[in-house]
């Protein structure tokens, strides 16, 4: 299944520190096209960063980052727009690359924000920000797709709906997706493989493996770990504050 | 028709303000307003290297404030200075020093009124082909930087992250920055190119709707502004950067009662 063409983005042993402190240290991953990976973890954990890696928006990097596509959708987890710009949903639409007509209305009705379409971005709910945000980053039919928290803000049934499309995006486009979750029904539910971060990869599999995995267990608690699976947990080491992991 | 001191002073002011409508857009939404007043004090000792060395005035001025812009540049990353106390340390010491060196050219004739606020009277031909030639190049190099450009300053790391190369754009940028200063310092004067550039931006963003929009009120305020401010300042004998940038924020008040309007409209 994964042969070498079908890769991605590839982290070897990636980690990434500020100010002399960790946020997060020897990741290895891969994402291949058609495939949805996606990153769990407390607060804190490194995930954005994790993505930020894999996206090269951070350089100066421990370890590689190996990225075979240019064709990249993202939607980051915050976004601080300045609102001296005055900015349509259809002109943030075309920010990155430009698009035709039909491809901007079919994207905006994925996500079910069509009617906001000539909008000032700074008059959306945060919601519908996030669902314009998704459609951005889908538009442009990319290879890579990194999402990081795609649904904050989104009523219970879209986010339902949003995470169906995604599914959907990633058979139709054959298209990889690197998700940041903090849904674990969904999570184990429409992942192919699931990294458990703290930090470090604490474990990382299928979302099966994952959810019988002690460090799973132990950063999510036991209710967590019972929507796959029952299973003992033990603790083999500590985080200290500077990041680093000390065994038991 | 260049025989006329006036027509050759309105072709350069148009010239320049179609240059500046789209680039001060720029620095209103990158919030650059006070980089653009270092970058033009700086060129007073642009100007003052070229009289002293027989150069032409806009290419000096242009090297200068490039130059002034890189030392920027590496300052920010080896010093732990504040950005703004950066900016007003290079602004009055470049200033200082090229008033110092003004000093020293005591047998040049020197104009320093028209150096500061501009001199209608002092634009040649020869200008006149730096300032729309050299202005064709800036507004060629924008329209080929401005997806990057435009998309950073909408959000850096969404720039980045989809493959636009955000930082190259920036520092292009910045040279385009010097440009416009060394082609429009005999227009407007170095003390008010900054005002040139943000006052017609800052009037189109009160009434536009679209980025694109925007660029195009705010060259169109430019115009009117270079227009309206050489007549008046033909009629009272004014200097003419002075004149161009009251013509500005009068249009710039205008602008504002659309503002109010508009509100009222929605409720």
């Amino acid at each position: 299944m994964s042969s070498e063409q079908n890769i991605l983005v590839k982290l070897n042993k990636a980690g990434f520190s500020l100010n002399n402190k960790w946020l997060v240290k020897g990741v290895s991953l891969q994402v291949e096209k058609g495939k949805i990976v996606t990153l769990i973890g407390p607060n804190g954990s490194g995930k954005s960063t994790t993505a930020k890696i894999a996206l090269g928006i951070y350089k100066k990097i421990d370890g590689s980052v190996e990225k075979y596509t240019n064709k990249v959708g993202y939607v980051p987890q915050k976004i601080s727009i300045d609102w001296t710009l005055p900015l349509r949903v259809n002109d943030f639409m075309v920010l990155t690359e430009s698009l035709d007509k039909e491809s901007i209305d079919e994207a905006l009705s994925l996500t079910g924000v069509i009617h906001l379409k000539n909008k000032n971005l700074g008059d959306l709910s945060g919601g519908e920000f996030q669902r314009v945000l998704l459609a951005r980053a889908i538009s442009k039919k990319p290879e890579l797709l990194v999402l990081d928290e795609p649904v904050q803000g989104v009523d219970f049934t879209g986010e339902i709906a949003l995470y169906e499309l995604i599914k959907k995006i990633s058979d139709e486009l054959n298209c990889g997706i690197l998700l940041i979750s903090h849904d674990l029904h969904t999570v184990m539910s429409a992942t192919d493989h699931v990294v458990c971060l703290n930090g470090h990869v604490c474990c990382s599999g299928s979302p099966i493996d994952v959810a019988k995995n002690n460090e799973y267990k132990a950063l999510f608690g036991e209710q967590a770990s019972q929507i796959l699976s029952r299973y003992e947990h033990k603790h083999d080491h500590v985080h200290t504050s500077e990041g680093e992991i000390k065994k038991n | 028709m260049f025989d006329d001191f006036f027509i050759r002073a309105l072709i350069a002011g148009i010239g320049v303000a179609i240059v500046t409508g789209p680039l001060g857009c720029f620095v209103i939404w990158r919030r650059l307003s006070y980089f653009g007043d270092t970058l033009s004090h700086s060129a007073l000792l642009g100007v003052t290297l070229a009289y002293s060395m027989e150069f032409n005035i806009a290419f000096s001025v242009f090297i200068i404030s490039s130059l002034i812009a890189l030392t920027l540049i590496q300052l920010q990353k080896r010093t732990n200075l504040p950005g703004d106390a950066l900016l007003g340390l290079l602004a009055h010491s470049s200033l200082a020093v090229g008033l110092v060196v003004i000093g020293f050219l005591s047998f040049i004739r020197f104009d320093i009124m028209g150096l500061l606020f501009g001199d209608i009277l002092a634009v040649t031909v020869n200008d006149l082909l730096i300032i729309w030639i050299g202005g064709a190049l800036i507004l060629l190099v924008l329209k080929l930087i401005w997806k990057p450009l435009f998309a950073s300053t909408v959000n850096y790391e969404l720039a980045e992250a989809e493959g636009l190369n955000p930082d190259r754009a920036k520092a292009i940028f910045t040279i385009l920055m010097a440009a416009i200063i060394a082609i429009s310092i005999k227009m407007i004067g170095l003390l008010l190119i900054t005002g040139m550039l943000i006052i017609p931006a800052a009037m189109a963003r009160n009434i536009s709707s679209s980025p694109q929009k925007m660029v195009i009120y705010s060259i169109i305020g430019g115009l009117l502004s270079v227009i309206l401010g050489l007549f008046s300042s033909l009629e009272f004998n004014t200097a003419s950067g002075p004149s161009i940038i009251a013509a500005s924020l009068f249009l710039f008040i205008l602008s504002l009662l659309n503002i109010k309007q508009s509100i009222k409209l929605k409720n």
